[in-house]
């Protein structure tokens, strides 16, 4: 079955989205059902997690796709760890590391003509 | 950017949170008001600024407007979406698709089973947290590990009901708005707004660890995943995730065990 843009791509897309996705949300219940809040098990699944949202985060950095795919990786890493120095010195506040990493991004880009 | 209530939670503390601890008594209406008003946060912007960006990939990519609001709401992970548009693109066939989608979509499963203890009590039904499970991708979990805390735990599970269900039918929406008037950004511009995501994982993500093992895994995880998508590109995340995840596990439990010995 392949996909098409009448009816039938609905449940192409709810078997190859909805299905392929819920799967796994629902497995989470399942062993977070079974996980003591205090237990080492809990504390090894929550460093899997995270890291795993790291890789996600890292790639869209390194490998982005769309309009970002065409600059440069020095102007993107640039852009993270001036943001990254600027978060650490503001108190770990969200909004000046996001705020410093965007402008940084953005004079880079406009700086070699993007 | 959460209201404290109460005394600050220490650092490093295992999740031991008691029942009664110390926040101020409030209804269930007011925790599911707060819960939705997340959506006018930091965060909720920047996930509308994506949805935004999805938009315009679809409509880009030749999906009928109500089939993209259809992905959103029944898939809602943002990730999951554009690896879907990406194998429709390429013509690939239903196993094709369902792979390359579950692939990237395992990651939720340890992200929820994280979540789950943090807001079940032992009297909150198995359907409930079932039903509450796909409203959670990755903005929604940040914002849930991080907000929960100041939210007394018999309203926990409300509380991220509302504020996922509201970020899904918001994004919903906006996606049928904002796909008829594709016109293209100045590429600077559609750079930046690319750019917000990862940048604010990152940013929520540290300032709101509670465990220590969470920067470690997340320094880890971040450079990892560059390597792996090289090395492995159809499990990078996978090997990213559980090889990254259980070194940094193994290095946050050696340094307790050593801070242990010298106290």
């Amino acid at each position: 079955m392949n996909w098409t843009p009448g009816p039938e791509g609905y449940l192409f897309i709810a078997i190859a989205g909805f299905l392929a996705t819920d799967i796994w949300r629902w497995l989470g219940v399942i062993i977070g059902n079974r996980l003591d809040e205090s237990s080492e098990m809990l504390n090894w699944v929550r460093a899997v997690a995270t890291a795993l949202v790291a890789a996600v985060v890292s790639k869209l950095i390194v490998f982005p796709t769309g309009e970002l795919a065409a600059s440069p990786l020095w102007v993107r890493l640039l852009a993270v760890a001036v943001g990254a120095l600027a978060f650490f010195l503001g108190r770990k506040t969200p909004a000046i590391g996001i705020g410093t990493a965007i402008a940084t991004l953005a004079l880079g880009l406009w700086w070699i003509g993007f | 950017m959460t209201e404290k209530h109460g005394p600050p939670i220490p650092h490093g503390r295992g999740g031991d949170l008691p029942e009664k601890d110390g926040l101020p008594e409030r209804t269930r209406a007011y925790w599911i008001g707060r819960g939705m008003l997340g959506l006018f946060s930091l965060p909720g912007m920047i996930l509308l600024i994506s949805f935004s960006g999805f938009a315009a990939f679809a409509a880009q990519s030749g999906i009928p407007m109500a089939q993209a609001v259809f992905m959103t709401g029944i898939i809602w992970a943002l990730p999951a979406k554009v690896i879907l548009v990406g194998s429709i693109v390429s013509g690939a066939p239903l196993i094709a698709a369902f792979l390359a989608v579950t692939l990237s979509s395992i990651r939720l499963m340890p992200m929820i089973a994280a979540l789950i203890p943090e807001i079940r009590t032992a009297k909150t039904p198995s359907w409930a947290l079932l039903l509450v499970s796909h409203l959670i991708a990755i903005t929604a979990w940040v914002m849930a590990m991080e907000r929960v805390q100041a939210v007394p735990r018999p309203h926990r599970l409300a509380f991220v009901a509302a504020l996922g269900l509201t970020l899904t039918l918001s994004c919903m929406a906006l996606v049928a708005l904002v796909y008829p008037f594709v016109s293209t950004f100045p590429p600077l511009v559609a750079g930046c707004l690319f750019f917000l995501t990862p940048v604010y994982f990152l940013a929520s993500i540290w300032s709101s660890a509670r465990q220590r093992v969470i920067p470690v895994a997340l320094v880890i995880g971040l450079f990892i995943g560059p390597f792996a998508a090289l090395a492995v590109p159809d499990f990078d995340i996978l090997v990213s995730g559980i090889g990254g995840g259980t070194l940094a596990w193994m290095i946050e439990r050696a340094w307790r065990k050593r801070e242990g010995k010298a106290a």
